[in-house]
């Protein structure tokens, strides 16, 4: 990633566009969010869901896999323009995540990131704070997700 | 089998559940499929980290947590799903061979105006590992549903809910 001096609050990007099956929705439920409503369509269908829905944590790991590929590219295509990569991560942890609609077996999510915040981190001299509002929004246009992020990251030598 | 209802959540009771041990092979397959960054995959890279060693995603502790929570007492309860998470804090690396054990304490338990058949309850969930540390404090909210005849006599409150 970027080192803090460099990272602009208001940036955005545009993570990526994900369609949730429901094969994936019950494969992910088996393994970590058994409940009924995201392991088996009739009984999804007479919860008050209606329907199929993934689990809200794999709705958020899905983001997480679209912001890591992105740093992944971005530093990338930073080495290969010579710029200096600096050392991302690790998170100590988000707030205010919303999951604000069902994510429905079928539904296309659209999902980006803002930066919100950036600061020093007192303890740590090199490094710093990186604070993201991340969400997803179905094909419909409907905010259906989102979290405000933190990750460290390097700051510039000096 | 007996089913939880949002009555049965007792504002500042706690209880435990769990083990649940973590595998090098999960944290690994976790991380190839949803957080692929080197720290949570290839043990030399994460040595050199601030995690200083190979640890889980904290997007997978997360979810084992979750996991914890549906086998716990979740699974065999009237939920009705979550509208999210207030905050969530990855307080100390998870490793491979540890062992979790999910500590619930309830915060507040409330009525849904617009869903008398349905109740607010706010947990706090703390994951503590085989050495006693906590590794993730997380507080969020869940929807359960009443039990019904509580329901339909009116909704009077349980003893000790506050």
């Amino acid at each position: 990633m970027k080192h803090l001096e460099d990272i602009r609050v208001g940036e955005k990007v545009a993570l990526g566009v994900h369609t949730f099956t429901a094969e994936e929705i019950k494969s992910f439920a088996a393994r970590y969010d058994p409940q009924p409503f995201h392991l088996d369509e009739t009984a999804a269908a007479r919860s008050h869901f209606g329907a199929l829905v993934a689990s809200g944590w794999h709705t958020g790991s899905t983001c997480i896999r679209f912001i890591v590929q992105h740093r992944l590219r971005e530093e990338e295509a930073m080495r290969s323009r010579g710029e200096p990569v600096g050392r991302t991560g690790p998170s100590p942890g988000f707030r205010d995540l919303k999951w604000l609609k069902p994510v429905y077996a079928g539904d296309t999510i659209t999902y980006a990131s803002e930066i919100i915040e950036t600061r020093e981190v007192n303890s740590r001299p090199d490094k710093g704070l990186v604070f993201a509002l991340n969400t997803g929004t179905n094909q419909a246009g409907e905010l259906v997700f989102s979290f405000v992020s933190a990750i460290f990251v390097d700051r510039r030598p000096a | 089998m007996s089913i939880l209802y949002w009555e049965d959540f007792i504002v500042g009771s706690v209880a435990e559940f769990g083990p649940r041990r973590v595998t090098r092979e999960e944290i690994i397959a976790f991380a190839a499929e949803f957080d692929p960054q080197p720290m949570h995959m290839d043990e030399d890279v994460a040595r050199g980290t601030m995690l200083g060693g190979l640890a889980a995603s904290g997007w997978h502790t997360c979810s084992i947590g979750m996991r914890m929570i549906v086998d716990g007492f979740m699974g065999c309860s009237a939920s009705i799903g979550s509208p999210g998470v207030d905050e969530v804090r990855w307080l100390k690396p998870v490793r491979p061979d540890d062992v979790l054990t999910l500590r619930r304490t309830v915060l507040e338990a409330r009525p849904l105006n617009s869903r008398p058949e349905w109740g607010l309850v706010r947990f706090r969930f703390e994951l503590v590992n085989q050495t006693g540390e906590t590794v993730m404090i997380q507080e969020n909210v869940n929807l359960f549903g009443r039990r019904p005849a509580a329901v339909a006599s009116g909704g009077t409150r349980p003893p000790g809910a506050a």
